[in-house]
């Protein structure tokens, strides 16, 4: 699977891309090691993300990203080299704990870079706890309990939690005077998580929720037809849904086979368009969504990004690949600060908790509960990609309820 | 946090003010379904009747099935002359499956053929990674079928869901006149009913499970390449479809042909109806099912009774 | 035969003193994984029972493993520890009612509809826990930390140590492999065993043969909740794939690979699959591929899983008589 192994020179293009843009490298590099003894010896870095299976393409863009981000840099993190150990997640959480405990305590890894699965980052939960020393980094998996109840010190999200994906857009139906909506996901926790969401976000905004009719579908089937019937029946002002990977793209084909977008609107979370446009065609047209990146964000930073990445993969960007860089360069910004003293856990971590990430979705910082915060952006699709109708939110923070760090 | 809009907790929703159309076009939906069902099903209840095998690959011809779609009609432009092409790959694939490793069960319990099989899956799907990728992937309808019937002010019908409904109608009569009108047909028979007696009739009793386990996954590919266009093409997309069909020929009785069709129906038009009428039992619905015939019959709809 | 039960008990002591040294020689994740091993052996020996001697094919193992998982993380209380004392037995008393409940209807149906009823039973339970808030729905639903065994207030022992939780599931492994040898050879154990060969002569000798069906079934649910306790304490969470039908399959890997119908077989079963997969998964990206050529060659060149080869090497002309 090591896409990182087979490009040599587009590896050393990236660096010199990555560090005329962010001037990260740079100071990633010439900061000169405080401890000498040891300095030599690399950083270690497990990923425990999914390399096979249904979530394998997003285990494999986070990880490249990341890979990509740490090589623009020098493959040095303060100073010393880098080691990744990967590990296959399969997304299966009955093997969660012991694959990070093979992390953490068989390989002694610095860093653990990983899940994709909210379940699996359950699970993985209960290891950091016992080692406070070593750091998680989540760059996907979105529960919001993450960084609420079973917030920890050592535990950093670089990605969403669900509940910020889709508030936001609960308010924006609002004002676009929608009054009867209708919700739509999997029956499980992210897709509660996430139509929760909408109704907060929109009885905040003004709105009425009991306007809103929630339905659901059992996880993970994808007839999606009597659902659809259903939803004609009901004549919504608006639809919402959440539905990612294969599902989002069956979905989007079948509401517009079924439905009149311009009758009856589809909104939904950005993963509903997200590197799935190119399968739904000319179906996914005019959906409108919320996100934290979008592939047509017009600075430098997200260009570069998106032309490194495709150069370095032969894959199209996604937003699991700018989670996974700004991973890369929340890990880079932290040893940086540290001189690269894996031993200086607090100072890490205090690090980690201060520092700007300047990335492809633009400028993040951390909250209290180790969640990014950040923009979202208002979407639509045009000609198969998404573009910025604005900010559905500024520098939108998760409430972080029941943490306490 | 807002309370849930939701009414949550009652099994039945029962929609007042929904009309006669809604069930209609509901009953349409299962159909519709059932039939996509049944064929992918045809070829299980085939290979269980006529050879005793548990074939838990089925789903991954149906996998090769939808990815051969995709990468062929990607490569010449036209969906029907990838499953000009396609078909006759997957039934090969079939043939090679049988041969190097179906064929020395057949003395062995179901057990070990469940384990076989399962064994195929992880290497079928390996080879789907090497070969296509992780990518998600979208076939496009053909143009003449991209078209939509209007039902109600608000629903239109696909023009490629009746197609696709019409071409199942014509491979289970197909199936019919095969097996009940065409001397191989015979032969299936005569191998399902008692294999002892079509060996001591001179049938090549190892040609013959050649024969229909290339068929049974020839029926199961095929049923993959006319879904892909209403399908994704994803990893996975196997496993999901193994399971219900399995449902199927368990209900309808193992190796009844005309079993799998009222099984595929019956799970098809509970699928679309509890999904609406009872949306938090929906996932149990199919397997509620099941459960519920094998108490009231314990060898299925049409099985033979328990040897 | 004298000479063959001494050899055997000889072998079963050297094995359990080397299970013994185990946390001498190995780190916290192989202690782990030995630990996690030692409960899928006595799901596997417990699957036996049904497979090798009852001649049920169950599908739906991985149900009672659930159940008793479930049971044992929603019985812990939310900021302390559990106490085993009260917490086991009624993790297994749900398995047992559960096993019973699905087996009054499972056992009325025999065969390939037999392993499909079994299936549709746990995926029904899988569900369950899946789209049920209450149970911690697909998230899956973390433990405070593992079991203390309690006397009123006073604390006999507590488990939070590896080391001590390892040795607690292995000896729970060694007793539930006696029980089940004693089982399997006791009267009960030899009417199941003539049911499972021809079950009409046994209803025309008067047994009730159902209900001999039944109880292996029960049985079986029992040891399976007892291990699906271990297994949720081992990792201190407990989560909807535990039940699902891939988990299932993998218990019947382990019992076939072993060898059915030996009840050490599948035990050794257990260990080689999860330490194949560890090895394979180490090796390559490709190792789920290579678990599967793995998988078909063992079982086309390996009838009666590990234990026929033993045998084979051990006595090849038994052996051969067995293979028929």
């Amino acid at each position: 699977m090591g896409k990182s192994g087979n490009s040599g020179t587009s590896r050393r293009r990236f660096i010199a891309g990555a560090a005329a843009t962010t001037g990260l490298a740079a100071a990633a590099t010439a900061l000169p090691t405080r401890f000498a003894i040891g300095a030599k010896a690399p950083i270690k870095v497990g990923i425990m993300l999914p390399f096979t299976g249904t979530y394998a393409k997003l285990g494999e863009n986070i990880t490249d990203a990341m890979m990509m981000r740490i090589a623009a840099a020098g493959d040095m993190l303060g100073g010393r080299p880098v080691e990744y150990i990967k590990l296959d997640s399969e997304a299966a959480p009955p093997k969660a704990v012991d694959n990070a405990t093979k992390l953490v305590k068989g390989r002694n890894v610095d860093f653990v870079v990983g899940p994709v699965h909210s379940g699996v980052a359950m699970a993985m939960t209960k290891v950091m706890k016992k080692a406070p020393k070593t750091i998680m980094v989540v760059p996907n998996a979105g529960a919001n309990q993450l960084t609420r109840e079973a917030c920890a010190p050592n535990i950093f999200r670089t990605s969403f939690s669900n509940w910020q994906t889709s508030y936001p857009i609960g308010g924006e139906l609002h004002r676009r005077g929608h009054k009867k909506i209708v919700t739509l996901t999997w029956n499980y926790a992210a897709g509660k998580q996430m139509a929760e969401a909408v109704s907060e976000g929109f009885a905040n905004a003004g709105g009425d929720p009991s306007g809103i009719e929630n339905l659901w579908i059992d996880f993970p089937s994808v007839s999606f037809q009597p659902l659809l019937t259903k939803i004609a029946a009901i004549k919504p002002d608006a639809v919402w849904v959440f539905f990612s990977g294969g599902g989002a793209v069956k979905f989007v084909k079948d509401y517009a086979a079924a439905i009149d977008k311009k009758q009856i609107p589809l909104y939904g979370t950005g993963f509903l368009t997200e590197g799935t446009t190119k399968a739904q065609g000319e179906a996914a047209e005019g959906i409108i969504t919320t996100m934290h990146w979008a592939d047509t964000l017009d600075f430098p930073t997200n260009k570069t990004f998106m032309a490194d990445f495709e150069t370095a993969t032969g894959r199209q960007a996604d937003v699991f690949g700018v989670q996974g860089y700004d991973t890369g360069s929340l890990l880079l910004l932290a040893m940086a600060a540290v001189g690269g003293d894996t031993g200086a856990t607090s100072d890490i971590i205090k690090s980690m908790e201060n520092t700007i990430v300047a990335g492809p979705r633009g400028g993040w910082t951390m909250s209290a509960n180790h969640n990014p915060i950040q923009d979202i952006y208002l979407r639509r699709v045009e000609n198969g990609r998404n573009v910025i109708l604005g900010l559905a939110h500024a520098q939108l923070e998760d409430p972080g309820t029941g943490c306490t760090l | 946090m807002p309370p849930p809009a939701k009414k949550r907790g009652r099994l039945f929703i029962w929609h007042k003010h929904m009309e006669l159309s809604f069930y209609l076009i509901q009953a349409l939906n299962g159909v519709q379904y059932g039939f996509l069902l049944f064929l992918v099903a045809s070829g299980l209840t085939l290979v269980f009747g006529v050879m005793g095998i548990i074939n838990l690959a089925h789903g991954s011809f149906y996998m090769i099935g939808a990815y051969l779609a995709y990468w062929l009609s990607a490569m010449t432009g036209n969906l029907f002359i990838a499953v000009l092409l396609g078909l006759p790959l997957s039934i090969a694939v079939g043939f090679a499956v049988e041969r190097f490793c179906i064929s020395f069960l057949y003395a062995r319990d179901h057990l070990e053929q469940v384990l076989l099989t399962y064994g195929l899956i992880l290497i079928f799907n390996e080879g789907q990674r090497i070969l296509w990728g992780n990518d998600v992937y979208g076939v496009a309808i053909p143009n003449w079928l991209s078209g939509s019937i209007t039902l109600t002010d608000t629903q239109s019908y696909p023009v490629y869901r009746l197609f696709i409904s019409f071409a199942c109608i014509a491979v289970a009569v197909g199936l019919y006149f095969l097996i009940h009108k065409t001397r191989l047909g015979m032969t299936i028979r005569a191998g399902a009913s008692n294999r002892e007696m079509a060996q001591a009739l001179g049938i090549d009793i190892n040609n013959l499970f050649a024969a229909v386990f290339a068929l049974g996954a020839g029926l199961a590919a095929f049923s993959g390449m006319i879904a892909a266009p209403v399908e994704a093409v994803y990893p996975g997309i196997g496993e999901n479809i193994l399971v219900v069909s399995l449902v199927i020929v368990v209900i309808g009785g193992i190796g009844s042909i005309r079993g799998a069709f009222a099984g595929a129906m019956m799970i098809g038009l509970a699928d679309a109806f509890g999904k609406t009428l009872a949306p938090d039992y929906a996932s149990f619905i199919v397997y509620g099912v099941m459960a519920a015939v094998l108490v009231w019959r314990p060898q299925g709809i049409f099985g033979g009774s328990p040897q | 035969m004298t000479g063959t039960a001494k050899l055997r008990m000889a072998i079963l002591l050297a094995v359990i003193a080397g299970l013994a040294l185990v946390p001498f020689v190995v780190g916290e994740f192989y202690l782990l994984l030995m630990t996690k091993i030692a409960a899928l052996a006595i799901l596997a020996i417990s699957l036996d029972l049904l497979l090798g001697y009852s001649g049920m094919i169950s599908f739906g193992h991985a149900a009672f493993l659930g159940v008793g998982a479930y049971a044992g993380a929603m019985l812990a209380p939310e900021y302390e520890a559990a106490n085993m004392l009260i917490t086991l037995p009624l993790s297994i008393a749900a398995a047992t009612l559960v096993a019973f409940l699905i087996g009054v209807l499972a056992i009325r149906t025999s065969g390939i509809y037999f392993i499909m009823v079994t299936l549709a039973f746990a995926q029904m339970a899988f569900y369950v826990a899946h789209d049920t808030p209450f149970f911690g729905g697909s998230d899956g639903r973390l433990i405070f930390s593992k079991p203390q065994v309690r006397l009123g207030d006073m604390v006999l022992a507590d488990l939070s140590g590896n080391e001590i939780y390892y040795y607690t599931t292995l000896g729970f492994l060694i007793v539930s492999y006696l029980c089940l040898t004693m089982i399997v050879r006791s009267p009960f154990g030899q009417i199941i065993q003539g049911i499972k060969s021809n079950e009409q002569r046994m209803r025309a000798l008067g047994f009730p043969t159902d209900k001999y069906r039944l109880a292996s079934f029960v049985i079986a649910g029992a040891f399976a909740g007892l291990a699906g306790y271990l297994l949720a304490y081992q990792a201190e969470y407990v989560s909807p794939a535990m039940l699902g039908w891939q988990q299932s399959g993998l218990l019947l890997m382990m019992v076939i690979l072993g060898g059915s119908g030996t009840l050490w077989g599948p035990a050794v079963g257990a260990f080689l699959l999860i330490a194949v997969e560890e090895f394979l998964a180490d090796l390559t990206g490709h190792w789920m591929g290579l678990m599967g050529l793995f998988i078909v060659l063992i079982v086309i060149f390996l009838p009666h899983g590990l234990a026929g080869l033993a045998a084979r090497i051990y006595r090849p002309t038994e052996a051969e008589v067995d293979d028929d």
